[in-house]
């Protein structure tokens, strides 16, 4: 098993976690009502310490310290998908992006904490019962709003419509998706995908809101290999304007 | 030279900082001292939620009072190789969080499901007719429920 495969899917999934997690930060004080703006502030501050986790597992593998690789890449090195780094909009979007990343992120640890690896088995082990509260969250309020007033509905299908393709970029196949398959590492994201496209039909089935087919769709690739929207890199430069001006700084 | 049994009745003064009735020991995250012939202290410790902002407070105040009781040698380890999970509550400690007005985690066993996640005996009248409002609360490891039969809010400590 090479190195370079286990490292390219700890950066996939801490870069996922930590972008996220920031974006999911914006909420805080903004909220469109305070268990909603509590809501995402927890599980930005859950994301920030799953992206730890893995970043520190990274650092065990002889990568950078965790703050200097959270902190000083720069958008072209970062492996998360083009879902987690597109702005905040409205909370309808925040709201489906949350449920769509967050059904798929519960596959893939519980999947992970079978890993033949056993450093990720460990911590996907510990993350996988956090990640359930993010997933009754997103599910919860996904069947409330998704079945609630003509508005509601109408909002929550075009945030839909809009994040799918992207949210199918979760499971960009990776170069080295074979060789960790056959290693019994990770079980492969064509598999974590059909059954998370079980999970959600099966949520979006209890509500007024259209899946549509999605073979039909084109899903938005490159953000595992560096290829990011515009919206990445000022997040980056927001993230890391503490410790470039003082990597030392406590905060 | 202290025992071990005298270090886990040390860290029993080191409380949760959110819920300062339960100690670390009842919390469940210590996970094992180790006493080195020489007298070198290893502490192992997990945390609750990976991203709990008061795990390094509590390794602190751990350090704080191993130093406070003379020992000079010693480390604090954090890992995740026996992770936590709410059985590992002790019963001490839920009925401290009960007193506390805290509804403790129902302890479960095998895989945890959603059902399980909402539901919660109200700590203040113990009725079971209660619903969960939201999975986040003041703190990561605590979600908000409502009773519907004495009409509270109260908060749950999270089954995990």
């Amino acid at each position: 098993m090479q190195d370079l495969a286990i490292k390219d899917l700890l950066y996939k999934l801490a870069d996922d976690q930590l972008i996220l997690g920031h974006r999911n930060s914006e909420w805080t004080g903004m909220g469109p009502m305070l268990e909603e703006d509590i809501a995402f502030s927890s599980m930005a501050q859950d994301k920030l310490g799953h992206s730890l986790a893995f970043y520190s597992l990274l650092h065990e593998l002889g990568e950078g310290e965790p703050d200097t690789v959270a902190f000083m890449r720069n958008a072209d090195q970062f492996h998360n998908c083009q879902l987690t780094e597109l702005p905040i909009g409205e909370y309808d979007f925040s709201l489906i992006r949350h449920f769509l990343f967050d059904n798929a992120e519960s596959l893939r640890f519980e999947s992970l904490s079978q890993s033949s690896h056993e450093g990720i088995a460990r911590i996907a082990t510990k993350l996988k019962g956090e990640v359930k509260y993010h997933v009754l969250h997103g599910n919860t309020m996904v069947k409330q709003l998704g079945s609630a007033t003509e508005e509601s509905i109408s909002r929550l299908q075009q945030a839909l419509d809009y994040a799918l393709p992207y949210a199918l970029g979760i499971f960009e196949p990776s170069k080295y998706e074979q060789e960790l398959i056959d290693a019994g590492v990770y079980v492969g994201e064509t598999s974590i995908q059909a059954e998370w496209e079980n999970r959600i039909s099966a949520v979006l089935a209890k509500t007024s809101l259209k899946l549509p087919d999605l073979a039909s769709l084109t899903p938005v690739y490159g953000g595992r290999y560096g290829q990011h929207t515009e919206h990445l890199q000022p997040l980056l430069d927001e993230m890391a304007e503490v410790f470039k001006l003082d990597p030392t700084a406590e905060w | 030279m202290q025992t071990v049994e005298q270090i886990r009745e040390f860290l029993e003064e080191v409380k949760d900082p959110e819920i300062p009735v339960l100690s670390l020991n009842d919390l469940g995250v210590i996970t094992g001292i180790e006493l080195n012939p020489d007298g070198f202290v290893t502490v192992r410790m997990t945390p609750t939620f990976a991203g709990c902002p008061a795990m390094d407070y509590m390794r602190a105040e751990v350090e704080q009072s191993l130093r406070k009781h003379g020992i000079k040698a010693f480390e604090v380890v954090m890992s995740f190789d026996e992770p936590w999970n709410s059985n590992k509550l002790s019963e001490k400690g839920r009925q401290a969080l009960k007193d506390f007005g805290l509804a403790p985690p129902q302890p479960y066993q095998g895989i945890l499901d959603l059902e399980i996640l909402e539901y919660a005996t109200c700590p203040n009248c113990q009725s079971q007719n209660t619903e969960m409002r939201t999975p986040f609360g003041p703190t990561l490891c605590r979600s908000m429920h409502y009773c519907n039969d004495c009409r509270q809010m109260f908060e749950q400590f999270k089954p995990l």
